[in-house]
């Protein structure tokens, strides 16, 4: 598939999702504006497993702190800022990603995972056992982020249409920015630690800069879909740390195809749409579920997406019955 | 003494019990062409790794430009202006031969914590990897995927990425090793060349290649120096026909 080609398909995928709410129900608006912030919680994962080739298993913990720092500071408060809320939720998830990095990524493979998996089980241990934060039950928030300038409301999160565009723009945005650090300096030397670490190394590189900061982008992005996350549902609770998020989110990014930045996204259509939808069909669908992800595993090693350039590819070797053939697949 | 660009010091690396390499105290002067040969196990390749910084010595040290770089990590050494090519092909498969030769280039910005600006527009790193590129011979193939490269290919783009990082000292682990004879004359040609403006230590097992461009050689045996030289003083020495080159032959 040429970028011109991708390019095409997300800019019409896109005004799609925008003429959306005009005439889709608002329960399909709000599981679509739900499937945006997994999908940028799935993005922000594949910058490291991708693209960075850090398989992380705890990435939950920052997806969990982005909306805990949300409800934490504004439990009480009667009007959210998004001005004041966002920046908070993205500044811990930053934090926490910091400092979780800076641990773990004098490991590798094995010892990696397990150390990303403990060190996000221990955050989610504290906040299901903290009184304070709630334990297990979380916190409610009554109220959802408004942004305004002096006393007026430009943008109300309480309507179900404005939170969708909220959450599209920030996937976006999101998109948009990984793939501007992708190209520039930054990540010719991650893909390229990806790739060979140890040869990256021998050429002058001091690589565990790079993969920490790495690690940190992600764990804000992914702070910022669970300040969304928060925002939506209006409350908070440890199961947005547990390693079954973490797991699921995986499980998009290999299912949609690791390293393109769109895989994720559409990994993330898929696992929500089958967790929304299987369930009305059988009462085994996680089961189901499992074999869907088995079967795209085995049969489309790089992700549901490599199944578009194929399917391009088979309708223009159809179209042209000219002498040349078919060489441009 | 003439002018020494890198020295070691009773250089030393256990790995248990065993000894790779011994109390080795070598003087590499500027410009010339060093090569260091010995039987397999000899604790060439040990050698190398110590001085590119991958395996830290157990004893001694190592002075490049009379500084002491003993115990720095391989990315320092690096900087410093010493490039590595490796015995095993050790590239970004997936890359274009272009974008192999780019990662290295790239390093020698001040820093490549940009996040912005596309990295095709440096300039420096683009003419770096153009140069690195035609002197390694491949600019034919700068767009070509470096895994669907022929193995001789392959050990080119490998030399290539070293002179994208223009390092002053060159260390060679085997340029030549599995390379076919037209293949062979290449590289050395490219040795040769690179040879006028820097300084090279080379491992080799060809003996034809390494007596055609040595100035200087270091014969190694189980860790151990056991001579030292220029080319006459080897091919002249009792020591080494004992040890070393009479026992090929006798394997030949």
């Amino acid at each position: 598939m040429t970028s011109r080609t991708r390019n095409l398909s997300l800019f019409m995928a896109l005004v799609a999702l925008v003429l959306f709410p005009l005439f889709g129900s608002s329960f399909y608006v709000g599981l679509v504006t739900r499937i945006f912030i997994v999908a940028i919680f799935a993005l922000s994962l594949d910058l490291l497993i991708g693209y960075t080739g850090l398989v992380s298993f705890g990435h939950a913990a920052f997806f969990g702190i982005g909306g805990y720092a949300l409800a934490i500071a504004f439990q009480d408060a009667a009007v959210i800022h998004i001005w004041q809320a966002l920046p908070l939720s993205l500044a811990a998830a930053g934090l926490a990603a910091l400092v979780v990095g800076w641990i773990s990524i004098r490991t590798s493979g094995v010892y990696f995972i397990m150390i990303t998996l403990a060190m996000a089980q221990m955050f989610f241990y504290y906040f299901f056992e903290s009184s304070r934060f709630g334990g297990d039950d979380g916190i409610f928030l009554f109220f959802k982020p408004v942004l305004m300038i002096g006393s007026e409301d430009i943008l109300k999160l309480d309507h179900e249409n404005n939170f969708y565009y909220f959450a599209l723009a920030c996937l976006v945005s999101g998109y948009l920015f990984l793939v501007m650090i992708l190209r520039a300096p930054f990540g010719k030397v991650i893909t390229a630690i990806k790739a060979n670490e140890h040869r990256v190394r021998a050429l002058g590189y001091s690589t565990n800069g790079y993969k920490l900061v790495s690690f940190v982008i992600a764990g804000t992005l992914a702070g910022l879909a669970g300040f969304l996350e928060g925002a939506h549902t209006g409350y908070v609770n440890p199961s947005y740390m547990s390693w079954h998020e973490s797991g699921v989110c995986i499980a998009i990014v290999i299912l949609g195809g690791m390293g393109t930045l769109y895989g994720p996204i559409v990994g993330a259509f898929i696992i929500v749409l089958l967790q929304n939808f299987l369930p009305e069909l059988t009462g085994h669908w996680q089961l189901l579920l499992g074999g869907i992800v088995i079967a795209v595993v085995l049969f489309l090693p790089r992700g549901a997406t490599s199944l578009f350039p194929r399917i391009i590819a088979f309708f223009r070797s159809k179209q042209k019955i000219d002498p040349k053939g078919p060489t441009d697949g | 003494m003439a002018d020494v660009i890198l020295k070691t010091d009773r250089l030393s690396k256990n790995f248990g019990g065993l000894i790779a390499v011994n109390n080795v105290t070598l003087a590499f002067e500027r410009g010339q062409v060093h090569a260091i040969i010995g039987p397999n196990g000899a604790g060439k390749t040990t050698l190398i790794n110590l001085l590119s910084g991958d395996l830290l010595p157990s004893d001694g040290a190592i002075l490049f430009n009379g500084r002491n770089i003993t115990s720095l990590p391989p990315h320092k050494i690096s900087q410093m202006g010493i490039g590595r090519s490796y015995q095993k092909t050790n590239i970004f498969t997936e890359f274009s031969c272009f974008e192999n030769c780019w990662v290295a280039a790239q390093s020698r910005i001040n820093t490549s914590m940009r996040f912005f600006r596309a990295a095709r527009h440096l300039k420096s790193v683009a003419e770096r990897t153009e140069k690195a590129l035609e002197l390694c011979g491949l600019s034919q193939r700068s767009d070509s995927r470096a895994s669907a490269m022929s193995y001789g290919e392959q050990r080119q783009l490998e030399i290539g990425m070293m002179l994208a990082t223009e390092p002053e000292l060159l260390l060679l682990d085997e340029p030549l090793a599995g390379m076919g004879s037209d293949e062979s004359l290449q590289v050395i040609e490219l040795l040769r060349r690179l040879a006028v403006d820097h300084t090279l230590i080379l491992i080799e097992h060809d003996m034809d290649a390494v007596f055609s461009i040595a100035d200087r050689l270091t014969v190694m045996v189980n860790g151990r120096v056991l001579e030292t030289g220029t080319v006459e003083q080897i091919r002249n020495s009792q020591a080494v026909q004992e040890a070393y080159l009479g026992v090929e032959e006798d394997a030949v």
